[in-house]
C-alpha cells in the first residue's frame, strides 16, 4: 500500500523539483505517401499526419489532468522526407516543409521532426535536393525540424556531407539573421543517428520503424539534484546508487504515461527515452547536478568524470524501469537550454573544448552552442567532423546543433526564447581548417578490434 | 478507476467535511483515508473509487479545486497508478 510519504515524495518531485514528461512524440511512417506527382505526395502526407495525430494533443492534456504530471510537449516525427520526396521530380523540397508545417499547425503541436536525410555513406538525388532545401525550409517554417546523419560506425564519415553541412548552417544563420539565426536551432547534424528519438530537433521516424508508434521522453534533472543535496561528502558509490534509484522512479512515470497514451490513441508503444533534459528554468539544470557532486562550476576539471557517472547511472536506473528503452537515453547538455551551463559559459568555466570532451560521455553532443556569426563554414564543418569522429570511434550517437549567430561575437548573447533559452557566444579556435575540409571524400569506418 | 486526493494546508475546523462533501455530491466512494499534521501543516490523503461518479475526471478535479480555494488549502487529485508505478516494483 502506498503511504503518505510516497505520495508526498511524488508530489514534491512534480511541484518543487520540476519532474515532467518532456514529450510524447508520435512517430508516423510516410513511406506509403511517395508519389511521382509532388502535390499528390504532399496531400497524402498532410492527410496522414492530421488523421493519425488528430487526438494527440487532446489525449496528452487528458493524461496530464488525470495523473497530475505536466506533459510539456506533444510532437510528431516522420520518415526522413528525402526518402519520401525523391519519388517526384521536383528540384526543391520547400513545399514539403510547408506541408509539414501546416500539418503541425492543424494538429496543434509546436515541432515536427523529419525534414531529414541519411547520408552517412553517400547522397542520393533526393538527399542532395533535401540538403539544399534546408536553409530556406527552416527560414520559412516555424514548426519544422531538420536533421542529417553524416556518419556512422559501420560506414565512416561522409566528409563531402560534412563540408556541405557547414555551408548549410551558415546559410540558415544568414536567412534567419533577424531572429538570432534561430533556424540553426532547428537543425542537427548526427553521427549514428537513432531511429526512435522522441526529442527535437533531431527526431525522425526511421525506415525500420512500425507504421505509427508512441515514444516518450522523460525529464527530471531537478529531482536528481534534490536527491544528491542530502549526500554531501558521501562517496561516489552512494552518489551512483542514489542517481540510479531516482532515475528508476522518473522512468517508471514515463513508462506509465507512454502505455496510457499508446492505449488511448490506439497506437503501439515504442520506447521510453531516459534522458535528463534540462530547461532554462532554475531548478531544471544538468550542470547543477554536476556541481552538486562537488565541482565549483560546471566545466572545471572533473566535469567529464562527473558527467560520465551521471549518464551511466541514469541508464542503469532507467533500463530496469521500462520494458523498451531507446532514443538517446542519457544526460543532455544543451548550453542555451540549461541555466547552469549558461552561467558556466558566462563566467569562463566552460569552453567549447571542454564541451567536446563532455560529449564523449554524454548522450548527445554539442547542443545549442552559439558561436560568432563570422565563424567560417569550414570551421563549422571541422567542429562537426570532430564530433562525428567521437561518435564513430566510440560507437555512440553524437550530434551538433550549433548556431553561428549573425552579427554577434564573443561577449554578446543570443536570446532564442522559450525552451530554447539564451546562449552566450562562445569563442572558436581562430586557426583555419579549410584545407582539411576541402579534401572531401570519406573517412573510412574504424576497426573494431585492438581497442586502446 | 481509483485516485488519490491529497489535501495540504493550514489546519482549521471543517477541512475533512468540506472535502468529503464534494465526494458525496459527486458519488465518489472513499476507500481509505489518512490524515496527520506534518511540520505544523495539515496533510491528508484519501484513496477514492471513481467507478460510479456522476461527473467526469475534470469535473471532479474542478469541484475539489473550488473547495480547496474556499478552505484555503491545496487539493490535488491524481490517478493511483502514478504512485504505484513510481513506488512499487
Amino acid at each position: 500500500m502506498i503511504n503518505l510519504q510516497n505520495i508526498m515524495e511524488t508530489i514534491n518531485m512534480i511541484e518543487k523539483e520540476k519532474l515532467d514528461i518532456r514529450t510524447i512524440t508520435m512517430g508516423i511512417s510516410l513511406l506509403d505517401c511517395c508519389d511521382s506527382d509532388g502535390a499528390a505526395a504532399r496531400r497524402k502526407i498532410y492527410d496522414k499526419i492530421t488523421q493519425r495525430a488528430e487526438k494527440l494533443v487532446k489525449v496528452g492534456q487528458d493524461i496530464e489532468t488525470e495523473f497530475g504530471i505536466p506533459i510539456i510537449n506533444k510532437r510528431v516525427s516522420v520518415t526522413p522526407i528525402a526518402m519520401v520526396a525523391q519519388a517526384c521530380s521536383e528540384q526543391s523540397y520547400m513545399a514539403f516543409a510547408e506541408t509539414l508545417d501546416k500539418a503541425a499547425d492543424t494538429v496543434g503541436i509546436n515541432f515536427i521532426g523529419g525534414f531529414s536525410a541519411l547520408v552517412q555513406k553517400g547522397c542520393t538525388k533526393g538527399d542532395r535536393i533535401l540538403l539544399d532545401s534546408i536553409p530556406e525550409a527552416l527560414a520559412a517554417t516555424k514548426n519544422v525540424c531538420a536533421s542529417v546523419n553524416v556518419a556512422c560506425t559501420k560506414s565512416g564519415i561522409n566528409m563531402d556531407a560534412v563540408r556541405h553541412m557547414g555551408e548549410i548552417i551558415k546559410k540558415t544563420a544568414w536567412l534567419t539573421r533577424e531572429k538570432e539565426s534561430i533556424g540553426c536551432a532547428k537543425l542537427v547534424v548526427f553521427a549514428n543517428a537513432v531511429e526512435d528519438n522522441p526529442f527535437m530537433a533531431g527526431a525522425f521516424h526511421g525506415a525500420g520503424e512500425a507504421e505509427c508508434v508512441i515514444n516518450v521522453g522523460v525529464s527530471g534533472p531537478g529531482v536528481v539534484k534534490a536527491a544528491l543535496e542530502s549526500l554531501k561528502g558521501e562517496s561516489f558509490d552512494v552518489v551512483a546508487e542514489t542517481i540510479k534509484r531516482t532515475a528508476f522512479k522518473i522512468t517508471r512515470v514515463g513508462q506509465l504515461i507512454a502505455h496510457e497514451a499508446s492505449a488511448r490513441l490506439g497506437v503501439p508503444f515504442g520506447i521510453v527515452d531516459l534522458s535528463l533534459a534540462p530547461t532554462p528554468a532554475v531548478g531544471d539544470s544538468v550542470a547543477r547536478i554536476l556541481e552538486e557532486m562537488g565541482l565549483e562550476v560546471c566545466g572545471c576539471h572533473g566535469t567529464t568524470a562527473a558527467l560520465a557517472l551521471l549518464n551511466d547511472a541514469v541508464k542503469k536506473g532507467g533500463v530496469m524501469a521500462s520494458c523498451h528503452v531507446g532514443g538517446l537515453s542519457g544526460a543532455f547538455i544543451p548550453v542555451s537550454e540549461d541555466e547552469g551551463m549558461i552561467e558556466a559559459v558566462g563566467c569562463g568555466a566552460l569552453s567549447l573544448d571542454k564541451l567536446e570532451a563532455m560529449t564523449c560521455v554524454c548522450s548527445v553532443g554539442l547542443d545549442m552552442v552559439a558561436v560568432p556569426g563570422d565563424t567560417s563554414s569550414a570551421t563549422l564543418s571541422a567542429i562537426i567532423a570532430d564530433e562525428a569522429a567521437i561518435g564513430v570511434i566510440n560507437n555512440k550517437t553524437t550530434g551538433v546543433r550549433i548556431i553561428p549567430v549573425y552579427g554577434k561575437t564573443v561577449g554578446q548573447q543570443a536570446e532564442f526564447g522559450g525552451l530554447l533559452g539564451r546562449a552566450p557566444i562562445m569563442p572558436v579556435n581562430r586557426y583555419s581548417s579549410e584545407a582539411f575540409i576541402n579534401r572531401g571524400g570519406r573517412i573510412p569506418a574504424p576497426i573494431h578490434s585492438f581497442k586502446n | 478507476m481509483r485516485a488519490f486526493v491529497t489535501v495540504i494546508g493550514g489546519d482549521k475546523v471543517g477541512i475533512i467535511y468540506g472535502v468529503t462533501s464534494v465526494f458525496k455530491e459527486t458519488n465518489v466512494n472513499v476507500l481509505d483515508m489518512n490524515q496527520t499534521i506534518m511540520g505544523g501543516v495539515f496533510t491528508m490523503m484519501v484513496l477514492v473509487d471513481l467507478e460510479k461518479m456522476n461527473t467526469d475526471f475534470q469535473g471532479l478535479k474542478s469541484r475539489l479545486e473550488e473547495a480547496g480555494k474556499q478552505l484555503a488549502v491545496s487539493i490535488r487529485i491524481q490517478r493511483e497508478d502514478i504512485f504505484n508505478s513510481m513506488h512499487q516494483i
